[in-house]
């Protein structure tokens, strides 16, 4: 059933997607801003982690669980140690994310020359 | 004097106005295929989280990790297979096939990446790479942070 609700939830973000992107003059860049401050939204009352829960890596996947995760790591050093926690956690879940993509990035350009 | 003026401007009087204009082109831009491209990203995106949450049960098991570092994995897994699909150029090959379905998962962000470091690369280590690799994923991390102060504010004031 997770495997169903996988496919469905991430087909369905990307769907959202594509229609916004053929209908209106929005770029991808946009898009993307726009669902992880929708994905920020969602953390609220723990609806994505339901979604999580319920989906599994359908849910991780798409470019919200990056809006959620800020929110999630950030309120939970917040809970623990109080309002500055927000910033001391902000970064907590998603650092894995943003420093792999970062070395990678430097090491392809570094690596290899672009095609065109 | 003024018979001259008149004559080219009936020679080139015909020239269509831009409302005239537009209608005349509209036949000639291709109109994008909408319900094709949805479907296309529909099923993309299905088969990436299909696919993905088959690959964090086989980390489950393999790895013998708890879900939500496995998820984690997954993650870094999809970032690290875009960033060397994009830098030997077969990822904007895809994209023009599969749409949206490979930008909104994370591997949009590790191309947005990557692709900035690989083009700034001639201007330098410094002024080139370190200066533009942010160029396009910087709006994601900037409106997520954004977000993060806005509504954990709001929460940690109502308590939610």
């Amino acid at each position: 059933m997770i495997y169903i609700n996988a496919f469905l939830f991430c087909g369905f973000i990307c769907l959202i997607s594509q229609l916004i992107l053929d209908n209106t003059k929005l770029t991808p860049g946009h898009i993307t801003s726009l669902f992880v401050v929708i994905g920020a939204s969602l953390d609220l009352f723990g609806i994505y982690d339901k979604f999580v829960l319920y989906c599994g890596a359908g849910a991780i996947i798409p470019i919200t669980s990056f809006g959620h995760l800020l929110v999630h790591g950030a309120m939970d050093t917040a809970n623990d140690i109080g309002p500055l926690g927000l910033s001391f956690g902000i970064f907590n879940l998603t650092s894995a994310g943003i420093s792999v993509a970062l070395v990678m990035g430097f090491l392809m350009s570094v690596l290899f020359k672009p095609k065109h | 004097m003024y018979i001259k003026i008149k004559i080219i401007n009936n020679i080139n009087g015909d020239y269509m106005n831009n409302k005239e204009y537009k209608e005349f082109i509209k036949k000639y831009i291709p109109k994008p295929k909408i319900i094709e491209n949805a479907i296309v990203s529909f099923i993309g995106g299905g088969i990436m989280g299909l696919s993905s949450e088959l690959l964090l049960e086989a980390y489950q098991t393999w790895l013998h990790l708890p879900r939500k570092e496995s998820g984690v994995l997954v993650i870094l897994t999809l970032i690290v297979i875009a960033s060397i699909l994009t830098a030997l150029g077969v990822f904007d090959i895809l994209v023009t096939k599969f749409k949206s379905a490979l930008i909104i998962p994370i591997t949009g962000f590790s191309h947005s990446i990557t692709s900035a470091a690989i083009e700034y690369r001639k201007e330098g280590l410094v002024l080139g790479i370190g200066a533009n690799i942010f160029k396009l994923a910087g709006t994601v991390i900037l409106y997520g942070t954004v977000a993060v102060y806005l509504f954990g504010l709001v929460r940690l004031l109502i308590g939610g």
